[in-house]
């Protein structure tokens, strides 16, 4: 995307802000389950997958033992693969089966549902879990689709046309979330899920 | 990518990509549910006008993995002997509403003549002697799978030599590989008896040898190419002892190569011509890995063609030979 | 009494003069009758009507894709007022009967005068002699034979041929291709393109080494030798050398062979499929000089009709063939005149006189002058078009020449006095 003229943006969230929601959702994913027993995280790339790790680690720091971590690319389910040329697929990675497992769907921003939607068909031809549970770093609002999340790191009521940007250091160097205002005409074409 | 028609369609970024998906393609087969459903509602037909049973399952396999409709037509039995024209099967069978057409011909061309006539994205699964891009891709897709197990993270093939040995002036398998190879920034040796090689090799991005003694100790991977006896009344070598005393890859030869080398064919073999079965069952051979490879490679193309948006306008309407 | 009054016309190129045709011979101009139809051929050159050595009329046997009719009609459009119309019918002219009846064909419907060409072999099969004293003996009175679309390979074969034709002044046209050099399956040029595409090929050396043998032969037998469609740099070689030897060989090129080279066929056309095929830049490089020095002594056709559903198939399982006598006088203009090459008089030489003296024609190639025969072609030198096949008079479109733009040369064409063609 590139940087036209002054951008409105603003910081939602700062690195602090970040941990210590990471903090809190890694112990209300513990609660819910009453433990770690069962507990699987995939995280949504790109950024789903460190956002799961980072959970993954603090979940490992208060239970003492480490909680199967892995990755699930939905590029294959989406609904609207026909509107674009064709999109490079990321890396699915799971660590063990997902049978009978709770599995925990990890993504940065919650928008449409979409994305979840496909990862929830991505799951169900990989196995049959438990229970599939949902954690966000962001809600943003504006479903299309009858999905909501389990653990959110905050809920964030946006426009339309803003775009959330979540960055990290593992990826981008740095923690923060901004809100932009985006007033290119692809921003409702892109729109991630 | 609106058609795969050549090797050379593909530079090293798109190479690259196709066999980094072909990885995650792969690891489909351990699952219990063997699709995903990218391809849903697409339409491919396999179009062979020769018989390829190996070849044509695999892509069958590949677009029913991703959810297509795949449908086989056997247009075997030269269409000139029926009085119907190519361009007459191949505007019969795309009228049909194909979105893909994966034509296997016996001529050289072919595949390229049918673009001209029709909208549907075209594959080239072999054409005379021409070329076989999915071949050459799951061969270059498994060779880099070997090297990166003492190699991980091996981007591509820079500083690699890997020698193509046998019938090269027929073999649309060495002209494809050739291509890919050298486009992976492989070095690439031919090596055959002058018979065997194409007018022109001198003018090929790929050194030429007629010693395959000199060749096999400085090579990470020899490509055996299948030698057909029929050659053999239309004067290309004398007799199959001599061919495999020359140029096969006997128990001997193995002895030859580098630790970790690999040794690689495309099949149908002919155990004992051109390939010793010493060597075709060797631990460095990756022959079998080969035609695993298949399904996850075809699968990764018959993607790239099909699984996003046709944004490519179709062939406007066409001048050429006028009704 | 019809007359008709042509002013002003360069005539080859060599001086403006007026022309009258006065029924189908040249009549002095001063003696015009008022009444007579004038043409104003200022600006346009005039030339003998041309004579094509070479040409498939496709009648009997394959009139879906051409017949005396549609195919004179082209010639005349192409400036031709003589065809000769090669053997390889169905069934094959190789017999007094099948010859004189394509040249009943050509009085009843054509637009030029046709000659029929008679086989050298049986059926083309390359193994036993024609009747070539019967087909010279008849009505057809043929001159030329040729077994072309095939090499008459068998050497003592072509030594008998030629010494047997040597009683009547006859001419065998060979079709230069050894058959173990250049195997059935051989579709283009052997050389760098047709190894990168794996296309089965056939070196220049197929032709070359046949056209030597034959001028051997010719020596020995002192008989006449033509060679059809010269394709290499390799041949004209051997041309030299026994024209130096005054070894009574000609030579004929086809338009097609002066422009085009092995790199059309990279999009695998069947359009560019043809035998002898487009060869390398290098053979049409020689081929011009050659046919400037007069090395290759005529231009013919070898227009070859087919019908699209035998052309639309897989390059190597294609028919061989391209349209050419529409076209054939504008790719020589491309190619020779307007590089300087050759002046209108050679051409009209390599285009008309060379072939109506091969071929024994009485009437045609003559000078354009009082009391000869009015057979005249006027030719506008600087237009051009594009090339539109659809709209050929051909009854066939494999036309290679299709979306370029070339001269378009032909004005008015007049065999034996009758306009065939007026623009």
């Amino acid at each position: 995307m590139n940087d036209a003229a002054p951008e409105a943006s603003r910081v939602v969230l700062d690195a602090e802000q970040i941990a210590r929601a990471c903090a809190r959702m890694a112990h209300q994913i513990l609660e819910a389950n009453r433990g770690a027993e069962g507990l699987v995280l995939l995280g949504i790339p790109t950024r789903g997958v460190v956002l799961a790790e980072r959970l993954a680690k603090a979940m490992a720091d208060v239970e003492g033992i480490s909680i199967p971590t892995g990755a699930l690319d939905v590029t294959m389910y989406r609904d609207d693969l026909r509107t674009q040329p064709t999109r490079p697929v990321g890396h699915t990675h799971l660590p063990i089966g997902v049978d009978d497992a709770v599995v925990v769907l990890v993504d940065d921003v919650l928008f449409s549902g979409r994305t979840v939607r496909a990862a929830l068909d991505s799951l169900g031809d990989l196995g049959r879990p438990r229970a599939v549970r949902l954690a966000v770093l962001i809600d943003r609002g504006h479903r299309e689709l009858p999905i909501r999340a389990d653990h959110v790191g905050k809920n964030l009521p946006t426009a339309a046309d803003e775009r959330v940007r979540v960055r990290l250091e593992e990826i981008d160097g740095v923690n923060e979330v901004t809100i932009v205002r985006d007033d290119s005409a692809s921003s409702v074409a892109v729109r991630r899920g | 990518m609106r058609h795969l028609l050549s090797a050379a369609d593909l530079d090293l970024t798109s190479a690259t990509e196709l066999m980094d998906l072909a990885e995650e393609m792969s690891l489909l087969q351990g699952r219990p549910v063997k699709k995903l459903p990218a391809l849903r509602g697409r339409t491919v037909v396999n179009l062979f006008f020769e018989d390829s049973t190996r070849t044509r399952s695999s892509f069958e396999i590949a677009g029913k993995w991703l959810s297509a409709d795949v449908i086989n037509v056997s247009a075997k039995g030269s269409s000139v002997s029926k009085g119907e024209s190519l361009r007459d099967t191949v505007l019969t069978v795309a009228a049909m509403g194909v979105d893909a057409l994966v034509i296997r011909h016996h001529a050289s061309g072919a595949p390229r003549q049918a673009t001209e006539w029709i909208d549907a994205h075209v594959l080239n699964a072999g054409d005379g002697t021409h070329e076989h891009p999915t071949q050459a891709m799951l061969d270059a897709f498994t060779l880099r799978r070997h090297f990166r197990k003492s190699e991980p993270g091996l981007a591509d093939f820079a500083g690699k030599t890997i020698a193509i040995v046998g019938d090269v002036t027929h073999s649309r398998v060495a002209r494809s590989n050739l291509l890919l190879l050298q486009t992976l920034g492989a070095d690439v040796v031919l090596v055959a008896p002058p018979t065997l090689l194409p007018a022109g090799v001198e003018t090929w991005p790929a050194r030429v040898c007629t010693e395959l003694d000199e060749v096999l100790p400085i090579v990470d991977a020899v490509m055996m190419l299948r030698v057909q006896r029929e050659r053999m009344s239309g004067g290309y070598f004398p007799t199959p002892r001599e061919y495999t005393i020359g140029y096969g890859l006997t128990w001997p030869r193995l002895q030859l190569l580098k630790p970790g080398a690999a040794i690689c064919h495309p099949g149908p073999m002919n155990r004992g011509l051109e390939i010793s079965a010493e060597a075709a069952d060797a631990a460095n051979s990756l022959i079998l890995d080969q035609v695993a490879a298949g399904v996850a490679i075809r699968m990764s193309v018959l993607y790239s063609l099909l699984g996003g948006a046709d944004d490519t306008p179709p062939p406007s309407a066409r001048e050429g030979v006028a009704a | 009494m019809s007359e008709m009054l042509i002013r002003g016309a360069d005539v080859l190129g060599q001086g403006r003069a007026d022309l009258l045709i006065r029924d189908d011979v040249f009549a002095d101009p001063s003696e015009a009758d008022v009444s007579a139809e004038q043409i104003d051929a200022d600006g346009l050159v005039a030339l003998p009507g041309l004579v094509d050595l070479h040409s498939h009329l496709r009648q009997p046997g394959r009139e879906d894709t051409e017949t005396v009719a549609s195919g004179t009609r082209a010639a005349a459009r192409g400036g031709f007022t003589a065809v000769l119309a090669m053997a390889n019918t169905d069934p094959v002219a190789d017999t007094a009967e099948a010859a004189e009846h394509v040249a009943q064909l050509g009085r009843r419907d054509g637009l030029a005068q046709v000659i029929p060409v008679g086989a050298v072999t049986k059926g083309l099969k390359g193994t036993e002699l024609a009747e070539l004293g019967l087909m010279a003996r008849s009505a057809a009175r043929v001159r030329v034979f040729s077994d072309d679309g095939h090499c008459v390979a068998d050497a003592r074969l072509m030594r008998r041929a030629m010494e047997y034709v040597r009683a009547f002044d006859g001419v065998i046209a060979q079709h230069a291709q050894d058959p173990r050099l250049a195997g059935p399956d051989a579709c283009c040029h052997e050389g760098a393109i047709s190894g990168r595409l794996g296309l089965p090929g056939w070196p220049s050396a197929a032709e070359a080494t046949i056209v030597a043998r034959d001028v051997q032969i010719t020596s020995l037998t002192r008989s006449r030798l033509h060679v059809c469609h010269v394709s290499s740099a390799e041949t004209v070689d051997v041309l030299r050398w026994a024209k130096a030897r005054d070894i009574p060989v000609t030579a004929e090129v086809t338009p097609h062979h002066l422009l085009l080279t092995t790199d059309e066929v990279v999009s695998y056309d069947p359009t560019y499929k043809v035998n002898p095929p487009l060869r390398a830049a290098e053979d049409v490089a020689e081929l011009r000089l050659a046919l400037a020095d007069g090395t290759i002594d005529v231009v013919a056709t070898d227009h070859a009709p087919h019908a699209r559903h035998d052309k639309e198939h897989a390059f190597a399982e294609a028919a061989f063939g391209m349209l050419g006598l529409e076209t054939a006088l504008a790719v020589v203009i491309e190619t020779m005149i307007n590089r300087g090459a050759l002046d209108w008089a050679t051409l009209a030489m390599r285009m008309s006189t060379v072939p109506a003296h091969i071929a024994r024609l009485p009437d045609q190639g003559r000078q354009l002058m009082v009391g000869e025969p009015a057979n005249v072609v006027l030719v506008d030198p600087g237009a051009r078009a594009v090339v539109d096949a659809s709209a050929s008079a051909s009854l066939s479109r494999n036309n290679p020449w299709h979306g370029r733009e070339l001269p378009d040369p032909v004005v008015a064409t007049f065999w034996l006095g009758r306009p065939t063609f007026r623009r």
